[in-house]
């Protein structure tokens, strides 16, 4: 899961495509899954980040990052 | 001379005015002007009707002048132009009016030799971009058009309809356009239309997506000195934009570079665009002057007014890199009060 190249975000969770003008607002964990990836973390460093610092179980997780994905995947915010 | 070397301010002539909720672009225009030149300018309105609100922004335009209808003709025109240049002693005009524009293009030689520069488009290169003829331009160039019929009668209506099927978007001749879903409401645009623009009308192939406008400013060599891609963020129910924001990508740059050098046109345009789902880039209309949006590309660093003036009084220009994306506008209403007499001033003398 690699984010769009030029794709603006801030910390608190916003979301710029500048090809597209289109802007999202992601809620406190997937902004937290956003910074990670723009800084290059593998999906399974960030599932290992999240698992240590929310009280979630790994099945629920891995739905949700799922679902998350294909959100961004919909959104024509991820390469390829 | 460039303005630079300009001693005395240099007079500017703009029209379009009309800064009201279908806005023309001559208030951005003035606005990138008088932050975008070197030295003192002085502007010099002309409208059309005397409720223009910049005629009034005396803070924005020096002086107004009345002007004749475009239907009126050249001479009356030319006339006209002569006396306000008498006065104002005029070094730059700049029109934003789509029906004005012939009326200037047939004038520009002679308003060259009287002293007043413009930097328009040959009037090839207005008639290429027309609505009627802009498929067939695009399958020439290889640019993407959505395919039309001109539709002169119902009977031509009939057959656009079964050759493009439904959602049909039905354009009038100048202005306006409404998407139709069944026959009766084809029926009901065109007569609509055809009753406010006149013969013919165009029914255009219906595209998915999301609607791109391109700020272009062609050097009439060939080459875009600038280009400013913004998306609407609001949109009136007259389909002007009233929220916007720059845009960066590669793809629009390419297709406005493109048809800045298979059209060399001179000036500045507006290409609406049509991103459809599937990533391919429809040019959907061509506007022959500035978007009323325009000042949102000088703040975003790429002063395209500005830029024309300079190339009107000599200048060569290399073309601009890419704009920054995120740059944001908002447009308001304000609620401007004067005396009646200005109004009285204007509609009965004819200036203000």
């Amino acid at each position: 899961m690699q984010l769009r190249r030029n794709l603006a975000t801030s910390e608190d969770g916003f979301l710029f495509n500048p090809s597209t003008g289109d802007s999202f607002a992601a809620n406190p964990v997937a902004a937290d899954i956003l910074r990670m990836l723009k800084e290059g973390r593998t999906v399974d460093g960030i599932r290992e980040a999240l698992l240590a610092a929310y009280d979630v179980e790994a099945n629920r997780l891995d739905r949700d990052m799922a679902d998350f994905e294909r959100q961004l995947r919909e959104a024509g915010l991820l390469q390829g | 001379m460039t303005t630079e070397e300009a001693r005395e301010p240099l007079t500017i002539a703009v029209t379009g005015l009309n800064a009201i909720d279908s806005p023309g672009p001559g208030m951005a225009v003035i606005r990138s002007l008088r932050e975008g030149l070197p030295g003192r300018i002085r502007i010099i309105g002309l409208s059309y009707e005397s409720l223009e609100p910049g005629a009034y922004l005396h803070d924005w335009v020096d002086h107004t002048y009345q002007i004749p209808y475009p239907s009126a003709g050249t001479r009356v025109l030319l006339e006209r132009l002569a006396h306000i240049h008498d006065r104002e002693r005029l070094g730059l005009l700049i029109p934003n009016f789509d029906a004005e524009l012939p009326n200037f293009i047939r004038l520009a030689p002679t308003l060259t030799a009287m002293g007043i520069a413009t930097f328009l488009p040959t009037q090839e290169q207005f008639d290429v971009r027309a609505k009627e003829r802009l498929r067939a331009f695009g399958e020439a160039q290889g640019l993407e058009v959505p395919d039309q019929r001109v539709v002169q009668q119902v009977d031509g209506l009939v057959a656009a309809a079964e050759a493009l099927g439904y959602p049909l978007v039905v354009k009038g001749r100048f202005y306006e356009a409404q998407v139709a879903h069944t026959w009766e409401q084809a029926l009901k645009a065109f007569h609509q239309l055809s009753a406010r623009w006149g013969l013919p009308v165009i029914a255009q192939r219906f595209i998915r997506g999301t609607e791109v406008n391109v700020a272009v400013l062609g050097d009439g060599e060939g080459n875009a000195v600038s280009i400013v891609p913004m998306r609407k963020l609001y949109i009136t129910d007259k389909g002007k934009a009233w929220a916007g924001v720059t845009l960066e990508d590669d793809a629009l740059r390419a297709l406005a570079a493109r048809f800045a050098a298979s059209t060399r046109w001179r000036g500045g345009c507006e290409l609406e665009i049509m991103r459809s789902d599937d990533g391919r880039l429809h040019i959907m209309e061509v506007n022959p002057r500035f978007p009323a949006w325009i000042y949102l590309g000088a703040a975003a660093g790429q002063n395209q007014p500005a830029l024309l003036a300079r190339m009107a009084l000599g200048e060569s220009l290399t073309p601009l890199p890419a704009c920054p994306a995120g740059r944001m506008f908002i447009r308001y209403a304000w609620d401007h009060v004067t005396d009646i007499s200005e109004f009285q001033r204007l509609s009965g003398f004819g200036e203000l």
